[in-house]
């Protein structure tokens, strides 16, 4: 296959990329020569990957993840690999270890996390299309602050393969574009099945996306219309939803009891796999050396101490606590059950909806160094974790503006019908296309 | 309530290397954050819960993989083709 280089030289003024590839390669293919920004957790064979810690400064993947080798098969050149919230653990990407990624919209405002530097790389026009994670709204999130769309796929349906391992049940690669129809081609790329990831699933995605709604039946869950959420938002988000009336939908009201505790079991369930996921990290295999010469533990306890951010070493001790013996079954055992009942709400919404839909955050995007207390930015989390937990697909698309910042629509549906929350979001886009 | 010892010797566990100095921020903001969590004491059902995968593995058979060089040249510390750690004795 004919080899060719593109050059990207982009204008980084808001920090959305950690590294740069200049003259990137790439072949033929439905993605021939688009420059596709790839997160940082997520592995490059050549080129460095940290997860935006300074525990894996240095470290050069040997392999690509199966996403990436999936967009360079299909003609994509890797223009580089984008800031993040250290291992995706934040809502605003100012735990980067490498300084915070800004808001195009508004460069004294957050672009919204872990996949801020992807989401503001696209926004800011620098790429057309990036890949980022998501595990409790970390694509969803920064695409409505940054005002581009972003699809959280079907638990399984894109290999996470060679993403570096933070909250395995709950995360997943996926698309981020300006807009729908690209994101549905990306999607395209990523999706299918892998056997070297054990949760993949034989579901690849060929689908043109859709603006015919008529008739679909969408609930209104009222958890995502009421306490904390930003009332101008909320109202933006309302009528959007009208928008999708005029096309023909149908809306329902409806409830999920059950988010009263999406989001204490997210933290548990979360912080309890990044606990056991980054054990890993101990200087040894890879990133900077641990000191050889002294015992173990003290090693090994040095190198987290400098290598992690505060807010990756309060998720380790959260979890560990949350696992530990006396408070396991008080905590983490609770959390699985919440999360059983989370998913059986969703289950019994879908028996008679198509879509449910309601804003993807509750503000819009907060202004940096906002939120310094980590519980107040845990909570920005409550409208899009549910769907993490429920392994559903949801997209969130650009829906209109709040103080001049974006806001974003957030459409959930049934496991493995990514293609009809891409059609509704696709409609609405058409509609109110200028 | 989370004590500033609890947190020292959750710490201990994690080998997060924790100093005194970070002891109280580190308690505070586990407390508002644990506090949080016993919203949890009120979730209804029990019972297991169940997947349609179960352990999904591949036959054992030898297949193409990294070479010794390519799987240890993150190391930071190398010897003889082989991966150098602290001591554990």
């Amino acid at each position: 296959m004919a080899v060719h280089t593109i050059s990207f030289e982009p204008d980084d003024r808001y920090n959305a990329f950690l590294k740069v590839c200049t003259k990137p390669s790439h072949g033929e293919g439905k993605l021939a020569g688009v420059a596709i920004a790839v997160k940082d957790n997520i592995s490059t064979q050549g080129v460095e990957t940290t997860c935006a810690s300074r525990i894996l400064q240095g470290y050069v993947p040997p392999y690509d993840a199966h996403a990436v080798e999936l967009i360079k098969s299909a003609g994509a050149a890797v223009a580089g690999k984008t800031n993040m919230d250290e291992f995706g653990m934040g809502t605003s990407t100012e735990n980067s270890a490498f300084g915070p990624t800004l808001n195009p919209c508004d460069a004294g405002r957050v672009p919204g996390g872990s996949s801020g530097g992807s989401a503001a790389a696209v926004a800011a026009g620098m790429v057309r299309m990036a890949l980022g994670t998501d595990t409790g709204g970390s694509i969803r999130c920064p695409a409505a602050f940054c005002g581009i769309v972003g699809l959280k796929p079907t638990y399984g349906r894109v290999s996470r393969y060679g993403l570096i391992a933070y909250a395995n049940s709950l995360e997943t690669i996926g698309p981020m574009a300006n807009n729908v129809a690209d994101v549905s081609l990306l999607m395209s790329v990523i999706a299918g099945h892998d056997r070297k990831d054990t949760t993949s699933h034989d579901k690849p995605y060929n689908h043109t996306p859709s603006a015919n709604i008529k008739g679909l039946r969408i609930g209104i869950p009222e958890e995502y219309f009421g306490k904390g959420v930003d009332p101008e938002v909320a109202a933006v988000v309302r009528r959007a939803i009208g928008r999708l009336e005029e096309l023909g939908a149908v809306t329902v009201p409806c409830s999920i009891p059950s988010m009263e505790y999406a989001l204490a079991a997210y933290y548990v369930i979360c912080t309890s796999e990044a606990s056991s996921n980054l054990a890993r990290f101990d200087g040894v295999r890879y990133g900077p050396a641990a000191d050889t010469r002294k015992s173990w533990h003290a090693a090994y306890q040095d190198m987290r101490k400098q290598g992690f951010g505060p807010e990756v070493r309060r998720r380790i001790m959260l979890g560990t606590f949350a696992l530990s013996s006396g408070y396991y079954g008080k905590y983490y055992a609770k959390a699985q059950i919440a999360r059983e009942n989370i998913r059986k709400d969703f289950a019994r919404l879908f028996a008679d909806v198509d879509v449910l839909c309601g804003p993807t955050m509750p503000t819009i995007a907060f202004k940096l160094g906002e939120k310094s207390d980590p519980l107040s930015m845990y909570l920005s989390d409550i409208l899009t974790v549910p769907v993490n937990l429920a392994g559903i697909p949801a997209i969130s698309v650009p829906c209109g503006k709040v103080q001049g910042m974006p806001v974003g629509l957030q459409i959930m549906g049934r496991p493995f019908e990514d293609e009809r929350v891409i059609d509704v979001a696709y409609a609405y886009e058409q509609v109110v296309k200028p | 309530m989370v004590t500033e010892k609890d947190v020292e010797h959750i710490g201990e566990l994690a080998d997060i290397g924790i100093d005194t100095a970070e002891l109280a921020t580190f308690t505070g903001q586990f407390n508002a954050i644990v506090d949080y969590f016993d919203v949890l004491d009120r979730v209804q059902g029990n019972g297991a819960v169940a997947r349609d995968l179960y352990n999904v593995l591949r036959d054992d058979v030898v297949e193409i993989s990294l070479s010794q060089d390519e799987a240890t040249r993150n190391a930071g510390a190398r010897e003889d083709g082989f991966i150098k750690a602290p001591r554990v004795m």
